[in-house]
């Protein structure tokens, strides 16, 4: 079972419960936010058996996702899910942990959206320059990436260089090429649990390049934009893609 | 033996413009959002006034995260070399903590000693490091469990201790410590034989390094590794903020007909640091990939550099983003039969 125990001063981290004797030191708080689904894929967490994973709404996000992209299918895990007021709920299958979190919109909390509208009122110039100090801290540790439940590649378009798709070094061009990729490659996916800031030993505002994408493929697709890769239709009148 | 003065804070202004006119740049730490961060600073009022690390160590000077090697120019099937624009300025590094300050006995014995990195050698050869005294610690710090301390002299050319509000000890103790010192001897005063320790951080020692390097060839293969990797995700944060990870990766990035050939920072904590060309990975999962950055540190590098490969500054635990505690992890470690 991965779920979340004490961990050194006063935070929390993630803990894998293999004996039920164990289970006394699960906890579950407000520190607990660390996306729990990136362990899904791990070989040693797989290793172990089949798990059970303590969900909240974004990790029960990204199990829907990961089933889109074909990562879970259903057996894989047991999900213990916990409702934004703190309710267990029971899944008797990841259809149902779908259908569940279909209802929650991704919306954008309205801190995060005066954070956008912050960055949206300055200049292009201004919004460039914050940018590319931001960036100019970026070591390419991939804390970011490691994170992140939907960055699952076993190998990443950056971690190629024979030949080199994006700039690896840590340069300014580097970083801001991995960044700008990164967004891309997430946008539509993304879940908004805000692994990947915190994650970040510099702290980089990361979440708002992916916050400004969810806002606008809620403004163009809505807010309960299906899935896009999963929804290719032969008759889709944009013909780029074909 | 160290020469030992006092020196005000209040004199600090004029010592960096003595040092910023004899053509040094002065990095020291400022305060960016909570984040600290080593930058360029004319006078000492930009400087961060309270902090117990720095958020990236001074590493990042002596071995940058990216740095040019050579560059090359191809005409058709031939390569040829170009000179290199990587000169090091003459910089003098304020306020590195001690344990950040003995980490550069690390550096050298990998890139000094059994061959002389002539990049690294400029670099070192041209930094002057004036570090300061911690009087404050926390519990991630265990630089006394290593070998340090936090008034340790080692690596500082000068070690400034605070004594009280306006009155720092300076400890000069190399000759570029003492080419500082003369650019402005009138700053430094009399007075300096007292006792630092009283103003230095109590940091209690926390293990036995010399039992750990014995005990870990003997806990190679033991489950310990994988129960405390569980939840490592494997990215290179411990790596990158470490004072003391010396790893680096060689990337050619080429412009037309004309390319450099840059060192960047590398991990072991991630998949591809041991991938070998033929698709076989003799670390294949992470908790071969934690015990590596153990035993390198405290087995390996003792054994074959004579020099431990952690100098107990605690930002690994401190960044880590799933709270990996090296220093719990070594307890645990030691508790292994
Ligand atoms: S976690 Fe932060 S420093 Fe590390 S690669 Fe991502 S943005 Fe850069
Ligand atoms: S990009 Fe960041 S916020 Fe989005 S799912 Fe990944 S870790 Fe979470
Ligand atoms: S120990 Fe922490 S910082 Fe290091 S690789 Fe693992 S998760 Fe990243
Ligand atoms: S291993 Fe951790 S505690 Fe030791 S020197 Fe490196 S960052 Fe500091």
């Amino acid at each position: 079972m991965i779920g979340y125990g004490e961990g050194s001063g006063n935070r929390v981290r993630a803990i894998f419960i293999q004996k039920p004797e164990d289970a006394d030191r699960l906890i579950l708080d407000d520190r607990c936010l660390q996306n729990l689904a990136v362990y899904l894929p791990k070989h040693e967490v797989r290793a172990l058996g089949k798990p059970a994973i303590v969900a909240r709404v974004p990790v029960l996000r990204s199990i829907q996702q990961l089933v889109y992209e074909q990562q879970l299918k259903e057996g894989d895990i047991a999900v213990i899910g916990v409702s934004d007021d703190g309710q267990v709920l029971d899944f008797p299958d990841l259809k149902s942990v779908g259908d569940f979190v279909s209802k929650i919109p991704l919306t954008l909390t309205p801190d995060e959206q005066a954070a956008l509208k912050k960055l949206e009122a300055m200049s292009r110039e201004e919004r460039w320059n914050f940018w590319l100090e931001e960036m100019s801290n970026c070591i390419k540790c991939y804390a970011c990436r490691a994170s992140c439940p939907m960055c699952y590649c076993e190998r990443c378009t950056v971690d190629c260089n024979q030949p080199q798709w994006i700039s690896v070094p840590a340069h300014a061009l580097g970083s801001l090429e991995w960044h700008i990729m990164r967004a891309m490659h997430l946008a539509g996916r993304c879940v908004n649990c805000g692994d990947c800031t915190r994650a970040c030993p510099v702290k980089i505002p990361l979440a708002l390049l992916n916050q400004r994408i969810i806002a606008d493929i809620v403004d163009n697709f809505g807010e309960k934009a299906e899935y896009a890769l999963a929804a290719f239709k032969p008759d889709d009148t944009e013909d780029f893609i074909r | 033996m160290a020469d030992k003065k006092i020196i005000r804070k209040s004199s600090l202004g004029e010592l960096f413009k003595k040092i910023r006119s004899d053509g040094k740049r002065i990095l020291a730490p400022v305060d960016r959002g909570g984040k600290i961060l080593f930058e360029y600073v004319d006078s000492p009022g930009s400087i961060a006034p309270d902090y117990i690390q720095t958020t990236l160590s001074a590493k990042d000077t002596l071995l940058p995260r990216c740095e040019e090697m050579l560059r090359f120019r191809t005409e058709q099937k031939s390569v040829y070399l170009e000179e290199s624009l990587n000169r090091p300025e003459p910089t003098l590094i304020f306020g590195v903590r001690p344990c950040d300050a003995r980490s550069i006995a690390v550096l050298n014995a990998v890139y000094l000693i059994n061959y002389t990195d002539d990049i690294y050698r400029q670099k070192i050869d041209t930094t002057t490091i004036v570090g300061v005294s911690c009087a404050k610690c926390d519990e991630y710090c265990f630089c006394t469990s290593v070998g340090g301390s936090p008034g340790d002299t080692a690596g500082s050319d000068m070690l400034l201790t605070q004594m009280d509000n306006d009155i720092y000890l300076a400890e000069i103790l190399t000759d570029k410590g003492k080419a500082i010192a003369a650019l402005a001897p009138e700053l430094f005063a009399e007075g300096g034989d007292v006792d630092k320790n009283k103003h230095c951080a109590d940091v209690p020692v926390r293990f036995d390094v010399k039992d750990l390097s014995k005990r870990l060839p003997g806990v190679f293969e033991d489950p310990v590794w994988i129960a405390q990797s569980l939840r490592c995700i494997g990215c290179g944060t411990c790596s990158y903020v470490c004072p003391a990870c010396t790893c680096f990766d060689i990337q050619d990035e080429t412009d037309g007909n004309r390319g450099v050939r840059l060192r960047c920072w590398d991990s072991c904590g991630f998949a591809q640091f041991t991938l070998h060309t033929s698709g076989h990975n003799p670390r294949e999962v992470q908790s071969q990939r934690w015990r590596q950055r153990i035993m390198h540190k405290f087995s390996y590098q003792p054994d074959q550099l004579d020099v431990i490969g952690c100098v107990g500054c605690g930002r690994c635990s401190r960044t880590c983003p799933v709270d990996m505690n090296i220093l719990q992890h070594i307890t645990d470690i030691l508790e292994v039969h």
